[in-house]
């Protein structure tokens, strides 16, 4: 066990002191995040500059309060700097207009939305609830998520009006304090006065729905930060499993096995040695972009067990693609693929939400998938319970490939040089 | 004396390709052994074999009463392994690197501390210590990865031709320090294609060529197998063809053999001074120029070219 820390230990050292490896484990996600954080948005929740103006098209086929308040709301001052909207009265407009690339995203409101939420008479709430839909530009998906989540957020007003609403108006019915031909007009009003306090709310936070008490400012980098991380965490594995063919190159890995150490021992510690540099790698990262672009990554127990288990599946990639290979050059080829495929695979660029559902599918055999999962649950206010999924898929993944990797490991020689 | 090595009819075979091809002997605590050969010998498979990193084809080696193959662990906490080819960390310094390997062979503490100090001593490197291996010339890394061998302090050290492509002050460090080790009681296997190292170190020689073990013994007894043969070297001028020369000198009836290696002829004669006139005679005769003439008493050179045909070096 001594043993196998000292070899970790040694690889820490020597991958911290090689200055090509720190530039793609630590700089070049860095930079990359900033970089396409500045180009796709706004760069931190402080600045006025990054994501203004975002074209939207509002399509409001409702006659009540709501889909009027929605369209003030969106007219706001408040948001006048955030949001450009136009209104246009038919939605297959809209679409066209978005599918053109015209705007970013189309905010349909369906006729009957506000009868639908607020019945005209009281009675049980309408069993299918009509959703205001949104079409988004899958070209802004930065842009394109913050109007989801204003729209989500107004949702989530009425929501909680509505059901306040009812519960009050059900109290007071009972009590007798309200005849039934008043109750509509009491509802609606208190539908209004919900919707309206959007308008008071900050207005590009979104409010986590029911989920939990956690606040988090809206920005671009909390999407792109993991996913640069979670690409480059590729790197460093598979340049953690090219150490063990360049070990057994330079005869370093010979001269460890005819040392009074077992080949097991030098395996794990050389394995533990990777596993440790992405996590390490992994926490710089996550600390460094949180102080600079003012990320909130959300729960920090749940952001370190998703780093663990996103870490570890990462290495399994590592250890079976040097498995497989002949050379250090070659676990450097494949790996260097491995990252840029899994890193467009996994949603790096362009989030999964906008794919099709076959690319979705395959996304699952990458850490960075499941990786990027996880972190926006988080994000969003989620706790290390709700990470369920995630973790599982990581696990598995991580052990599989271990598996694989181990018998395909135990099938050739490190002996000979 | 007690044997703390013996070989036993050592096989290795890549594929169909027999690498070392049945080798037996023994080292005798306290001595030091040369394996003397040249490229391609066999000798780092028989190295590797030793220090359990290759399994035998067939045969067995026992290390101070543990068997290479049964029992590796237990015999890798006897030897030491100096590889031909360097096996460091650049990255890391001199020391460090000695930490490490110092650790992996169990030392800690102030052990392993005391034992660091006294092989930069040993391997006159306490200056740059603290300067990374790559910085270092090839002479200093070599003394590194000698070094590394010595930390705690093996009964059996392995030096696989530890002084290829250095300095001669370098390669003198190192044979007066294999020398020093073997008086302080360390035995010592060393393989070398050069005959002098093994000339000045060896209390037994061994000759191996394409995987066989050709000659065994003390060097006296070894030159014996030439008989009391010398050996003259006629150094030829570049576009001199010593083939013809060599063909000339083997119808002497005093020369037993006449080899060709490059630019020269080796001729084995009774007397190497009585041989020097009529050979370059012959030379003259024949149009060839002689450029300068070398006579050696009986040696392992002569032993080799005895036994194989051929010289030592390439
Ligand atoms: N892994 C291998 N696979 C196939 N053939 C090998 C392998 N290792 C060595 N050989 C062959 O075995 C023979 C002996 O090699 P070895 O390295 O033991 O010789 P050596 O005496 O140490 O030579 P040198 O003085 O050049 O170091 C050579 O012909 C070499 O080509
Ligand atoms: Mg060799």
């Amino acid at each position: 066990m001594r043993k196998l820390l000292l070899i970790a230990f040694k690889d820490l050292k020597l991958i911290f002191r090689d200055k090509a490896a720190l530039t793609f484990m630590l700089l070049a996600p860095f930079l990359l995040t900033l970089g396409l954080g500045l180009v796709t948005g706004a760069y931190g929740s402080s600045g006025s500059s990054g994501i203004s103006q975002i074209k939207i098209i509002i399509v409001n086929q409702d006659s009540g309060q709501l889909g009027q308040a929605l369209v003030d709301l969106f007219q706001s001052a408040g948001l006048a700097d955030l949001v450009a909207p136009t209104l246009v009265s038919d939605p297959l407009t809209a679409r066209a207009q978005i599918d053109a690339n015209a705007a970013v995203a189309a905010v349909i409101v369906p006729a009957g939305f506000t009868d639908n939420i607020i019945p005209a008479n009281y009675q049980a709430p309408a069993a299918d609830i009509l959703q205001i839909e949104i079409y988004k530009n899958p070209l802004s998906p930065v842009s394109a998520g913050v109007i989801q989540s204003i729209v989500e957020e107004f949702i989530s007003r009425v929501e909680t009006g509505r059901v306040g609403g009812q519960v009050i108006v059900t109290q007071l019915l009972s009590a007798g304090l309200i005849a039934p031909d008043q109750v509509s007009a009491i509802a609606a009003e208190m539908g209004q006065l919900q919707a309206n306090s959007v308008d008071q709310a900050p207005a590009i936070s979104l409010q986590a729905a029911q989920s939990g008490p956690a606040q988090k400012a809206f920005n671009p980098m909390a999407y792109m930060a993991p996913g640069m991380a979670l690409m480059f965490l590729m790197f460093t594995v598979s340049n953690g499993g090219r150490s063990i063919l360049a070990e057994q190159a330079r005869g370093t890995l010979p001269r460890l096995l005819v040392s009074p150490t077992n080949s097991a021992q030098v395996l794990i510690g050389k394995i533990f040695g990777v596993y440790v540099t992405g996590v390490i790698q992994m926490l710089i990262l996550i600390v460094t972009c949180s102080l600079l672009f003012n990320i909130q990554w959300g729960n920090p127990l749940g952001i370190l067990v998703l780093i663990l288990a996103a870490v570890f599946a990462a290495t399994g990639w590592g250890m079976l693609i040097t498995s497989i290979a002949r050379t250090p050059g070659q676990v450097g080829n494949i790996g260097t693929a491995i990252m840029l495929t899994f890193g467009i695979l996994g949603g790096t660029f362009i989030q999964n939400s906008f794919m099709p559902g076959w690319f979705q599918i395959v996304s699952k055999i990458t850490p960075n998938a499941w990786g990027l999962d996880g972190f926006t649950t988080l994000g969003l206010g989620g706790s290390l319970v709700d990470l369920g999924r995630p973790l599982l898929g990581l696990a598995v993944m991580g052990i599989a490939l271990f598996v694989v990797s181990i018998l395909i490991f135990s099938r050739r020689s490190f002996a000979q040089k | 004396m007690k044997a703390i090595l013996e070989v036993k009819q050592l096989v290795k075979k890549y594929g169909d390709f027999t690498a070392v091809d049945g080798i037996s002997f023994d080292i005798m605590e306290g001595e030091i052994f040369s394996l003397l050969g040249p490229n391609g010998a066999g000798k780092t498979t028989t190295i590797s074999m030793l220090s359990t990193l290759y399994i035998p084809t067939s045969g067995e080696a026992v290390i101070g009463g543990h068997s290479v193959t049964k029992e590796p662990m237990a015999v890798r906490n006897l030897i030491g392994v100096v590889p031909q080819d360097l096996a460091l960390y650049e990255d890391l310094t001199a020391r460090e690197n000695l930490a490490f390997w110092g650790q992996m062979y169990g030392l800690s503490g102030k052990t392993l501390n005391a034992r660091i100090e006294q092989v930069l001593e040993q391997i006159g490197l306490v200056d740059k210590a603290k300067d990374r291996v790559k910085t270092y010339s090839g002479g200093m890394k070599r003394r590194v990865n000698i070094g590394v061998g010595l930390l705690h302090k093996p009964k059996l050290l392995f030096m696989d031709e530890p002084t290829v492509g250095i300095d001669p002050q370098s390669r003198r460090l190192i044979l007066d320090s294999v020398k020093e080790l073997n008086k302080q009681g360390m035995t010592v296997l060393y393989t070398t294609h050069y005959m002098e190292e093994a000339e000045e170190l060896s209390d037994r020689v061994g000759i191996m060529d394409n995987g066989k073990l050709i000659a065994l013994g003390t060097q006296a007894e070894l030159t014996k197998q030439v008989g009391e043969m010398e050996t003259l070297i006629l150094h030829v001028g570049e576009n001199d063809d010593p083939e013809r020369l060599a063909v000339a000198l083997r119808s002497l009836k005093m020369v037993r053999k006449a080899d060709v290696t490059d630019h020269t002829v080796s001729v084995i004669v009774p007397e190497a001074e009585q041989a020097l006139a009529p050979a370059v005679t012959r030379a003259n005769e024949l149009g060839i120029k002689i450029h300068s003439v070398d006579m050696r008493e009986p040696n392992l050179e002569a032993v080799f070219l005895h036994l194989t045909g051929k010289a030592l070096r390439d």
